[in-house]
């Protein structure tokens, strides 16, 4: 390993890091992406073993306090009543999510024009729609073309089935006369560039060791590593360094010995998540940046947004798929776009969660009341075996400056950087709109048969998601990066996560991240001659 | 799995008389049952199993333990937990199932992780007994003809003009 000066340093090897270290490989500039976490070893995960589900619990576990891995940092998130989710390693949160795998809709960017509230994107959809074609093809996305809640796009692969679950709640959704659809989903349906076909293991979440479900690892990370990238595993960057000309000269990190390190390079790019991203620029304090990196204006680490999630789950009296098969299965979008009539403003997509496994189906019964100590514990617990099935509801976070992501002033990690801490209220807009859900949730189940209707809003331990915190615009006083992710302070750094997001839609963000990431670079491509102008 | 591998007592957490009220206990929880053929949480594998799974939690356990068997002799003139006549047993159980503190939410959980991890139990419930990797499960493909109300609405989604 050489710290020789390289042409481009992205930190973090996730969603956003993998596809922009691939775009940009074309280029033949000597590529160097710094990952604290490590390589997994899909042989390894926790579905070749009896004690999957029990694994989700502890090194599994989406929550980093929770897992508490070498490569994790803790995160103080007590202040606000969603918890974070995410993983460390190459391939980031992929490597957990369930790949539900939605594109924004074109009102997305149009928020502040369509409904007068937040700020429209400096971009729109057409922008981003040969990105979020190529991504697609990329990534590997099953779906069903002609959805009614979309603009035309193809479908790279046929839907996953819909199983027992999947045809119960349609019957529902269309006694409602209300839209549904098969979701899209980053899970391979046939075998595709190189991965095996989903074989409805149920353990999507644990990470997938068929090599069905698209975590950038298995997807964009050989094609880019084939092409001269460099990936180093179990680097942790403490700071970036700028010179007297604002520039950005390089990064401190800690390799796998904790020996303190430095990587010159000609550009940095942070693809670290909207927690890590501005965790670093926040940590980056020196006598030009007395406040943070990129943060002249203040608003690195504001308007952090999550998708606060309710989710609505039905017992019924038939067999359902249960622990086995994808969580993804359909999708409704029939309350997401604003309207006028309601009592909040932007909307939510439903996300059906085909079922769950037996060790999450007794927690469910016994934390509720359902399931009882005692004798009774066996028949009750078979009157929800197999016969759960359900939905969340995603609902759009609005940006709101006093939810933040700071510095913690005591809790470090392992190398001693300071940790993130959250500061994050429920707005009184995503309360409203939680409601609506839950209630709407509840009469899909009812007209599918459910017997019963299990609710949770928002889902505490819900924060997959995390944007919002170094926004992209054209207005440097109200932004941190500008239209294609290059900051405003700082002309050769680059944000490519979800941090940039203008707005959270009510939908995934991956796809958009991912889609975001291969623009910029192309942009970045496009003008290298006059890149830092 | 854990609890197929060999262990000395000495490498489990909690003292003998900790270990009778624990057992004693998670057998309170889930009891085993002749109708359905299903070993209780008590039994000595599963026990086992949630004895190396506790471990990470010995000093909650501990404290845990000891309030439920002071309670127990506080209530019930110096009869511990593990000593109590099963009606008495089964009246506290209900009673502590009713107001699940820390330790006990813990507790129910390492208990349903194993409990629903063991063979036997899996096989009790129609599961085979195996990982969800190599072979996987099949799922029915479904109805597709049930999308077609969806398709006679149309166009769902909003234009952006501009």
């Amino acid at each position: 390993m050489s710290n020789d000066p390289v042409d481009i340093l992205i930190i973090g090897a996730g969603a956003s890091g993998a596809a922009l270290a691939w775009t940009l490989a074309e280029t033949r500039m000597r590529i160097v992406c710094l990952e604290q976490g490590d390589w997994l070893n899909p042989a390894e995960y926790p579905s070749v073993g009896k004690d999957w589900e029990s694994r989700q619990y502890s090194d599994f576990s989406i929550s980093p306090n929770r897992r508490k891995r070498v490569t994790d940092y803790p995160v103080n998130d007590q202040d606000s009543p969603i918890s974070v989710a995410n993983f460390n390693g190459v391939g980031g949160s992929t490597i957990l999510y369930a790949g539900h795998y939605p594109r924004f809709h074109p009102s997305d960017f149009r928020v502040k024009t369509l409904d007068g509230v937040a700020d429209d994107w400096p971009l729109d959809y057409t922008d981003l729609e040969p990105y979020y074609a190529e991504n697609d093809k990329m990534m590997g996305v099953s779906g069903l073309a002609g959805d009614p809640a979309y603009p035309p796009k193809p479908a790279v692969m046929p839907p996953l089935p819909l199983g027992k679950s999947g045809q119960v709640l349609g019957k529902g959704f269309n006694a409602m006369g209300w839209h549904w659809w098969p979701s899209d989903s980053a899970i391979a349906s046939t075998t595709y560039d190189g991965r095996d076909k989903c074989a409805n293991l149920g353990a999507c979440t644990v990470g997938c060791a068929q090599g069905a479900k698209a975590s950038s690892d298995i997807t964009y990370w050989p094609h880019a590593i084939r092409a001269g990238v460099e990936v180093r595993t179990r680097c942790r960057v403490r700071e970036i360094s700028v010179n007297e000309n604002d520039m950005a000269s390089g990064v401190t990190y800690y390799d796998v010995d904790g020996n303190e390190q430095f990587q010159a390079a000609e550009v940095v790019v942070l693809a670290c998540n909207g927690v890590g991203t501005p965790r670093i620029l926040l940590n980056s304090v020196s006598n030009r940046f007395p406040n943070g990196l990129a943060n002249r204006n203040g608003l690195v680490g504001k308007n952090l947004m999550f998708h606060p999630y309710a989710s609505i789950q039905g017992i019924f009296d038939q067999p359902l798929d249960g622990y086995m098969g994808p969580g993804n299965c359909i999708w409704s979008q029939q309350f997401y776009e604003t309207d006028r009539s309601r009592d909040f403003v932007r909307g939510f997509t439903y996300e059906i969660t085909r079922g769950r496994g037996p060790i999450a189906t007794a927690l469910t019964g016994m934390f509720s009341g359902r399931i009882p100590w005692g004798e009774e514990h066996h028949q009750r617990y078979r009157e929800l075996f197999n016969r759960i099935t359900g939905m969340v509801a995603i609902c759009e976070d609005l940006p709101e400056p006093h939810n933040t992501v700071s510095l913690d002033p005591e809790l470090k990690d392992s190398d001693g950087i300071p940790a993130p801490k959250i500061t994050y209220k429920l707005s009184d807009n995503s309360r409203r709109m939680l409601d609506y859900a839950v209630d709407r949730g509840a009469e899909i189940l009812e007209a599918a048969g459910a017997t019963d209707v299990m609710t949770e809003a928002p889902i505490a331990v819900g924060g997959w998601h995390l944007m919002g915190t170094t926004r992209m615009g054209v207005d440097p006083e109200h932004s941190v990066v500008n239209e294609w992710g290059r900051s405003h302070d700082v002309r050769n750094l680059f944000v490519v996560d979800g941090s940039i997001f203008v707005t959270s839609a009510g939908v995934n963000p991956t796809r958009t991240i991912q889609a975001l990431s291969l623009y910029i670079g192309d942009t970045i491509k496009k003008r290298l001659t006059t890149l830092f102008d | 799995m854990s609890n197929e591998e060999p262990l000395l007592a000495s490498d489990l957490p909690l003292s003998e008389p900790q270990r009778e009220i624990l057992r004693t206990l998670i057998g309170s929880i889930i009891p085993a049952s002749r109708d359905y053929d299903a070993p209780g949480a008590d039994d000595p594998l599963i026990f086992k199993d949630i004895l190396v799974t506790a471990r990470s939690y010995t000093d909650m356990f501990e404290a845990g333990l000891e309030d439920i068997d002071q309670q127990a002799i506080r209530d019930h003139d110096g009869v511990g937990f593990a000593a109590l006549s099963e009606t008495d047993r089964r009246a506290m159980a209900a009673q502590l199932s009713r107001a699940l503190n820390p330790f006990l939410r813990t507790l129910v959980s390492i208990t349903a992780q194993c409990y629903y991890r063991d063979d036997r139990v899996m096989q009790a419930l129609g599961m085979e007994p195996r990982p969800p990797f190599p072979e996987g499960f099949t799922i029915e493909e479904g109805d597709w003809t049930l999308l077609e109300p969806v398709r006679r609405r149309g166009k769902l989604y909003r234009d952006v003009d501009g």
